[in-house]
């Protein structure tokens, strides 16, 4: 599967265990990694209390009163040892989410587009025709790390992260893209806003990505963001 | 509002509101890979006791009241149990302390002052308080807008009503009124926090190693209940960021600055942090329960005692 060493276990308190898988983040590691989850979920049944994947690792909770740390190991060695990569489902829905990338919601637009040496149009373009991984999901509910943005758009994190991001605001860190699902403090770099539901308490699933889909930012205008029942108060409305 | 508050009624309603209460059953689980937290009691341990005083199973959803300031009017008769913190609570004026059950009469106020020993006090009632479960949850989580007595994870306001089962006024079965002594921690010892030493332990220098378990920290006042920041020697760590991972209950992070953090219950999903390790989830309570300035060690321990202890401990609940 990859480097030396690898996969291995790592304890990871009383009730978990971190399997780690890669050591590199690589859009080529999701399948092992979502096929990991499933197994789990097979593997230890009514022991299991939660699973966190993430780009190199997945995180096993477990019942410490059904399965000793020991015990809980040797599982997951058993089912390490049986992982094949998750080749049908690997491929991860597909979302689009339509988004307006303007300077009034995206206030970093501009000054990304200057760094890069692109003009505005030029930098929605190279950050629409990407179709994104989701590596993993956490921050807040239904917040999904995406990768990997076009080099040219690569930026560092805010120095200062805003105290209030609102909801849908599409932005960049590094080579990642994301999309805040609520109202939050943050220090992406903002450059549209989508009008898509991130996390919905009442939907089944709750959030519309996970760990393996595919994403698609879509360039709408304003009045169709409208139409679809987004927040388009600028930031300086927000201050 | 579905069947689950229809068969509720007003309970307790809060006459006045403290900085901070919230209802918290066990946690939310088997979400987290969608980036919600567990949330949950930040003292596991006077959590199950305030809920095995009122003669509930594990798992029913308490009040964990925050430094005190709470006030609460009883809206009917009910049977209630406190554990935890002694926030100086009063019941019509009478000292109320805590690690007992009581009976509350419609028009009485249960009222929290401030902290005397401990900082989180849980208040039980017989049957568990009832509010609708936010993704299989009451735990309530300010940060996510989750669970709680509203389901939006507000803490309690004044005027909020506390809904309890139509059977919280009956008298549990059993008779055990109060927890007994060897039950109640005290809060006035110094904590040592049992840890479970992690992979990257081996990746901090050999003096920062030394020092991490053989120096006082002390409790930073950036602690909530997403974590605990400890003040002390500066840890040195080969590794310096990775790439986030899964993160445990109690995972001991130390950020570059080399002060360590314990995260607890409300804590980001994934991080990326070295680790020292992982406090045991009853080392998680004590911490919990330590005001600023309090001054705590860390002990390395081997997972056998941690689960021996942790079993012994779950054993005294069904």
């Amino acid at each position: 599967m990859s480097a030396p060493g690898l996969p291995r276990l790592e304890s990871a308190g009383l009730d978990g265990w971190l399997v780690r898988l890669f050591d590199v983040i690589d859009e080529a590691n999701l399948p092992w990694i979502t096929a990991l989850v499933r197994d789990c979920e097979a593997a230890f049944g009514d022991a299991l209390v939660d699973l966190v994947p993430s780009y190199t690792t997945l995180l096993v909770i477990f019942d410490p009163m059904r399965m000793t740390p020991g015990e809980a190991r040797s599982r997951l060695a058993e089912t390490l040892a049986a992982l094949a990569s998750d080749e049908a489902d690997g491929q991860g829905e597909v979302h689009e989410l339509p988004t307006w990338y303007h300077e009034s919601v995206g206030p970093e637009l501009v000054p990304l587009a200057e760094r890069a040496g692109l003009d505005v149009a030029e930098t929605i373009a190279r950050h629409a025709e990407v179709t994104y991984r989701v590596y993993a999901l956490g921050f807040a509910p239904g917040f999904a790390f995406m990768g990997s943005v076009d080099p040219r758009l690569e930026t560092p994190r805010l120095e200062t992260p805003r105290k209030k991001v609102p909801a849908g605001s599409v932005g960049i860190a590094g080579r990642q893209t994301a999309a805040y699902p609520a109202v939050s403090p943050g220090g992406w770099n903002l450059i549209g806003r989508t009008a898509a539901r991130l996390f919905d308490r009442d939907r089944d699933g709750f959030s519309l990505l996970r760990v393996g889909d595919r994403v698609r930012f879509v360039p709408v205008s304003k009045q169709a963001l409208v139409r679809l029942g987004a927040d388009v108060t600028t930031m300086e409305d927000r201050r | 509002m579905t069947a689950v508050i229809r068969k509720a009624v007003a309970g307790l309603r809060v006459t006045r509101p403290g900085p901070l209460a919230l209802l918290q059953d066990a946690g939310r689980f088997g979400v987290r890979r969608l980036g919600v937290t567990q949330g949950g009691p930040a003292d596991l341990q006077a959590w199950a006791w305030a809920n095995r005083l009122a003669g509930n199973a594990w798992g029913a959803a308490a009040l964990e009241v925050t430094l005190g300031g709470l006030a609460l009017e009883a809206e009917r008769e009910l049977t209630l149990a406190l554990a935890g913190a002694d926030l100086g609570a009063t019941l019509d004026d009478r000292p109320l302390s805590p690690w007992q059950r009581f009976r509350l009469r419609p028009g009485q106020v249960l009222r929290f002052a401030q902290p005397v020993g401990g900082l989180r006090a849980y208040l039980a009632v017989a049957g568990g308080f009832r509010a609708e479960p936010v993704l299989s949850s009451l735990a309530g989580v300010v940060r996510e807008g989750l669970g709680g007595h509203d389901g939006r994870g507000h803490a309690l306001a004044e005027g909020d009503v506390l809904h309890v089962g139509t059977e919280a006024g009956e008298h549990p079965v059993g008779d055990e009124r109060e927890a007994p002594a060897e039950a109640r921690p005290d809060y006035a010892a110094m904590p040592r926090l049992s840890l479970l030493p992690g992979a990257q332990i081996a990746e901090f220098e050999g003096a920062s190693l030394a020092a991490a378990f053989n120096t006082l920290w002390r409790v930073d006042d950036r602690a909530d209940r997403m974590g605990v920041r400890l003040r002390g020697p500066t840890l040195r760590c080969r590794l310096t960021s990775m790439i986030s991972e899964g993160i445990s209950l109690g995972a001991v992070q130390v950020p570059p600055d080399g002060q360590p953090i314990a995260l607890l219950n409300d804590r980001q999903t994934i991080g990326g942090y070295p680790r020292l390790g992982a406090l045991t989830p009853l080392a998680c309570a004590r911490l919990a329960q330590c005001l600023p300035g309090q001054e705590l060690r860390l002990e390395a321990v081997s997972a056998e005692r941690a689960l021996a202890e942790h079993r012994r401990f779950r054993a005294a609940f069904r």
